[in-house]
């Protein structure tokens, strides 16, 4: 049983085709991280998820409702992108709107300020508080009645380090007890420790939907072998080992995953001349750069 | 209900502070202060008492005034939150947009209602105060005060269709401006031409009374003018408030509310946020 499924998702606007027959769904527990460009037609399939804008074609179910309906809009929570609230109210005020909204006890506004760190300044109108402190009372208000599906676009720009490390304790805490997450961001290396799945969108198309492991695997991109030596053999160890030399005294080579070991052992080899030497294995950015222009551009 | 009302409180709260409710009850505070200073010259000659003839400068004065505060506070209410980028979130609770209009609306018309009563209540008291006959008049203080209630019912939901037609503040406004200019003052005149024109012809009798009905302010005068002689002979249009039913004005009055809420709704459901 999913929370989110998603099939045949088709959106076309005057002629535009935002999104182009994307099928993915989010299982219970299941944060899944949607990467693409801007434009790519991230947020407007959160839109659609949400039931804000119609799809011209496919379908979308959220245990078995329609986005938009009654029943769905009570299942999903939602972070907008650059999340805006009216400056007149205070934080309190905001939250308690929004539990009432939701047919929520407001009582239970303060505690879920405290819980994202918002507790002193709860009586403060929202005008006076910085773009990280607005992004805390979003997630203050997603996190109102258990969500089943939480959408979250781009949840930690804006928030520094601490605030996003607490960010995503919350997040696996609500996923430990069943919401299915879908965020996007452009924080490779968060979405890269913090979810279980990636899901690659690139001019409305699903390029990826797998593990970041299984990922790595299928695009089996190069290893880059990183050799420092030592001052003045930069030149020859570069001759020697046919790399490319970068500096003074690094040296880098670039070989597919089964060379690496044959690589090693011929630095190994230079024993005298080399101080140290690293591996790096693809990076997201380049696994994202890879998914994402296949067939593409 | 519950949705309507937390709407409602959220709204109420945002006008306190943008001093919108401040700005309101001293405009008509102020205008209602002046009539009742200003008005008391022409009592003796008419044999009304001195509230009657407050009333009929009210009911002209709440004919122009109480249109445009109705307007000036609504058509920030959609356009705003487009702008602001708060509606798409509100959309995805399980509320629905009838539901968030009617809350707005019940915090503006508490807001009007309000500074009507502070306006017409200061009023009365100058009135009464200056002369004891005066409480004849009260009835129809009471009348000019709901129906202006009414009439501002009918701007403010005129105000938010407006407010989601345009999507963006400022062209709200102008909207809002613009329409003020043509009902309030455009019309009438337009009117007012085509009647000398026509020199007591077919439109003079058979279409300018309906004219007169359709639209909301005209027909919150005549209602108001016709239902108190006293206040008709004051105002000295006694004659032309005659040649109309007062139900028919009544109707209008009463009907032009509820359409303007059914279009400010229809206008928002087209809102794609």
């Amino acid at each position: 049983m999913t929370t989110l499924t998603i099939s045949h998702l088709t959106k076309r606007f005057d002629g535009v085709t935002a999104l182009q027959d994307v099928s993915f769904d989010v299982a219970p527990g299941e944060r899944v991280a949607l990467l693409g460009h801007n434009g790519a037609g991230k947020s407007t399939l959160m839109k659609i998820v949400l039931g804000l804008i119609p799809a011209t074609s496919g379908t979308v179910s959220l245990m078995g409702a329609v986005p938009g309906s009654r029943a769905a809009r009570s299942l999903a929570a939602y972070l907008p992108e650059n999340v805006a609230f009216h400056p007149a109210l205070t934080g309190l005020e905001q939250v308690r709107f929004y539990l009432r909204m939701q047919g929520e006890p407001p009582r239970e506004a303060l505690p879920l300020l405290e819980k994202v760190g918002l507790g002193h300044a709860a009586q403060r109108r929202i005008g006076t508080y910085s773009k990280g402190m607005r992004q805390r009372v979003g997630l203050a208000q997603a996190l109102i009645g258990r969500p089943r599906l939480m959408v979250l676009d781009e949840p930690t720009s804006g928030l520094d380090p601490v605030s996003r490390r607490d960010f995503y304790a919350i997040l696996d805490e609500l996923a430990g007890k069943g919401a299915a997450i879908l965020l996007s961001s452009h924080a490779l290396t968060e979405v890269e420790a913090r979810t279980d799945r990636i899901v690659i969108l690139s001019q409305g198309r699903l390029r990826a939907d797998d593990t970041l492991a299984n990922l790595r695997r299928k695009a089996a991109l190069p290893i880059r072998l990183q050799v420092t030596a030592r001052p003045d053999t930069a030149d020859s160890v570069a001759g020697r080992l046919s790399g490319a030399r970068r500096n003074g005294v690094t040296v880098d080579l670039i070989c597919p995953q089964e060379e690496k070991l044959a690589r090693l052992g011929q630095i190994a080899g230079l024993e005298g001349m080399i101080e140290d030497v690293e591996v790096l294995p693809p990076s997201l950015e380049d696994l994202y750069s890879h998914y994402s222009r296949r067939d593409g551009q | 209900m519950t949705r309507i009302l937390t709407a409602a409180g959220a709204e109420a709260r945002i006008a306190l502070r943008n001093r919108w409710v401040a700005i309101a009850v001293a405009m008509m505070a102020v205008f209602s202060m002046v009539l009742s200073a200003t008005g008391s010259a022409p009592t003796g000659a008419l044999g009304a008492d001195r509230l009657s003839v407050t009333v009929a400068s009210l009911t002209s004065l709440a004919v122009y005034l109480v249109p445009l505060v109705a307007l000036l506070m609504a058509f920030d209410a959609i356009a705003g939150e487009v702008e602001r980028g708060t509606l798409p979130l509100v959309l995805t609770y399980p509320v629905s947009r009838a539901e968030l209009i009617l809350g707005k609306f019940l915090a503006h018309l508490g807001v009007l209602a309000l500074a009507v009563a502070a306006g017409y209540g200061i009023a009365a008291a100058a009135a009464i105060w200056t002369d004891p006959r005066a409480q004849a008049g009260l009835p129809a203080l009471v009348r000019l005060g709901w129906t202006s209630v009414l009439l501002g019912a009918t701007f403010l939901g005129i105000g938010y269709a407006l407010s989601a037609l345009a999507r963006r503040p400022g062209a709200a406004a102008g909207l809002a401006i613009g329409l003020w200019l043509v009902l309030i003052v455009l019309y009438d005149l337009g009117l007012l031409a085509a009647v000398v024109a026509d020199g007591g012809g077919r439109f003079t009798t058979q279409v300018f009374p309906w004219l007169l009905l359709a639209n909301p302010a005209d027909a919150f005068r005549l209602y108001n003018l016709a239902a108190s002689e006293a206040t008709a002979a004051a105002a000295g249009i006694g004659g032309a408030a005659g040649t109309i039913s007062t139900s028919l004005a009544l109707a209008s009055v009463a009907l032009w509310p509820l359409l303007a809420l059914a279009l400010a709704i229809l206008a928002f459901r087209r809102v794609t946020p």
